[in-house]
């Protein structure tokens, strides 16, 4: 479905910038890291779904707004750490800018009541990026029971308990990492006994 | 430096590193340091900044950006945003650079093969939550239903299936099919 980028055809640091703050400004409805695989992977193949989903795993585990993180793991991913630069500040200045100017237009396109409307129909659309990208991401999980019951455990205390994130990604995700640390580790013990 | 920018410092930076699994959840935080410790908003104007966050595009924390541009001005915004961004891009910078050079280690793999059901179990009920939080009656829960299978089918460009939704949605508005 998608290709791996080679070196040679991977963007330069001022491509990145320009992508990010394309993606800043015109990502409408939120679901951000969903605008991001649409580009990234689905569009260009400059990244397959297994290292998105890699660099998203990590960005919604280490703290700071994940989007942030994702743009700079992006960017370093494809063009080190001026790469890096480039993701943070396309997806951050930009956009910080423009909120300013919005600031002032919304406060006057406020009073039209279509304006919520256009609005409400935008997020509704948005969330189709979000929901693939849950889709996408359900997907890739591995079919065995410790993580399948990790993902539900998640699903359930952060949906329906309303639990707070930190205590749910600090437990569960010490829980998931552990459980998958001794299968990885039993699996190379017994690879290599059978090749001894 | 000024009070006030030395008050957006202290109280946004140490926020930025308790964000885990995105902006919203230091949304509550964020309102009772701004209105009730320090009043340098009221409850009307954080709303306002809120909704204003929400509906614009990029990054929703960029409210911190607003809060910092009515707190101390120009100066005000650049530092509560780089207070709430900064310090975490520099520890996921180290992180994406040990990646790299540790590439297919052990504990590296570990951390992706853990880590990856608690990212999608938190991504699905984040699109839950959004989902039941939709304005806009059934006819928003179709169109997000219908660009969902777009985005998976279809090789739509994300901008317009964006703009297309705003406009389904206020086309049945004045069709009179839509609350």
């Amino acid at each position: 479905m998608s290709s791996i980028a080679t070196p040679s055809d991977r963007p330069s640091a001022f491509t990145l910038f320009l992508i990010f703050a394309r993606i800043g400004l015109t990502s409408f409805g939120g679901g951000l890291s969903g605008w991001l695989l649409r580009e990234f992977v689905q569009q260009r193949g400059w990244l397959s779904e297994e290292e998105f989903l890699n660099g998203l795993s990590i960005s919604q585990a280490l703290p700071g707004v994940n989007v942030k993180n994702m743009a700079i793991w992006i960017g370093y991913h494809l063009a080190g750490r001026t790469g890096a630069i480039a993701g943070f500040a396309g997806i951050i200045v930009p956009p910080a800018i423009f909120i300013l100017l919005l600031c002032t237009l919304f406060t006057a396109l406020a009073r039209y009541p279509l304006t919520h409307v256009g609005l409400a129909g935008a997020a509704a659309a948005a969330i189709g990026l979000s929901l693939s990208m849950a889709i996408t991401a359900v997907r890739r999980v591995r079919r065995s029971v410790p993580p399948l019951l990790a993902m539900a455990c998640v699903f359930v205390a952060v949906a329906i308990l309303r639990w707070p994130l930190l205590w749910v990604a600090l437990g569960l995700g010490t829980a998931s990492v552990a459980w998958e640390f001794r299968r990885l580790r039993a699996q190379a013990r017994a690879g290599r006994e059978s090749g001894a | 430096m000024n009070r006030a920018l030395a008050g957006l410092l202290t109280v946004f930076a140490p926020l930025s590193l308790a964000t885990i699994g995105g902006g919203q959840a230091t949304v509550a935080e964020i309102q009772r340091q701004v209105v009730d410790v320090h009043h340098w908003l009221t409850q009307a104007q954080f709303l306002s900044d809120f909704a204003i966050a929400r509906l614009a595009p990029g990054p929703g924390s960029l409210m911190v950006t607003l809060i910092g541009w009515q707190v101390a001005g120009f100066w005000g915004a650049v530092v509560a945003t780089l207070a709430l961004f900064g310090p975490t891009a520099f520890l996921l910078y180290a992180v994406a650079y040990l990646w790299r050079r540790h590439r297919g280690a052990l504990w590296q793999r570990a951390l992706e093969g853990g880590l990856r059901p608690i990212a999608a179990g938190m991504i699905a009920a984040a699109v839950y939550v959004l989902f039941g939080s939709l304005e806009g009656g059934l006819a928003a829960r179709v169109i997000a239903l219908v660009s969902t299978a777009l985005v998976m089918y279809t090789r739509v460009n994300a901008l317009l299936l964006v703009l297309g939704g705003g406009g389904v949605l206020i086309g049945l508005h004045a069709a009179g099919l839509a609350g």
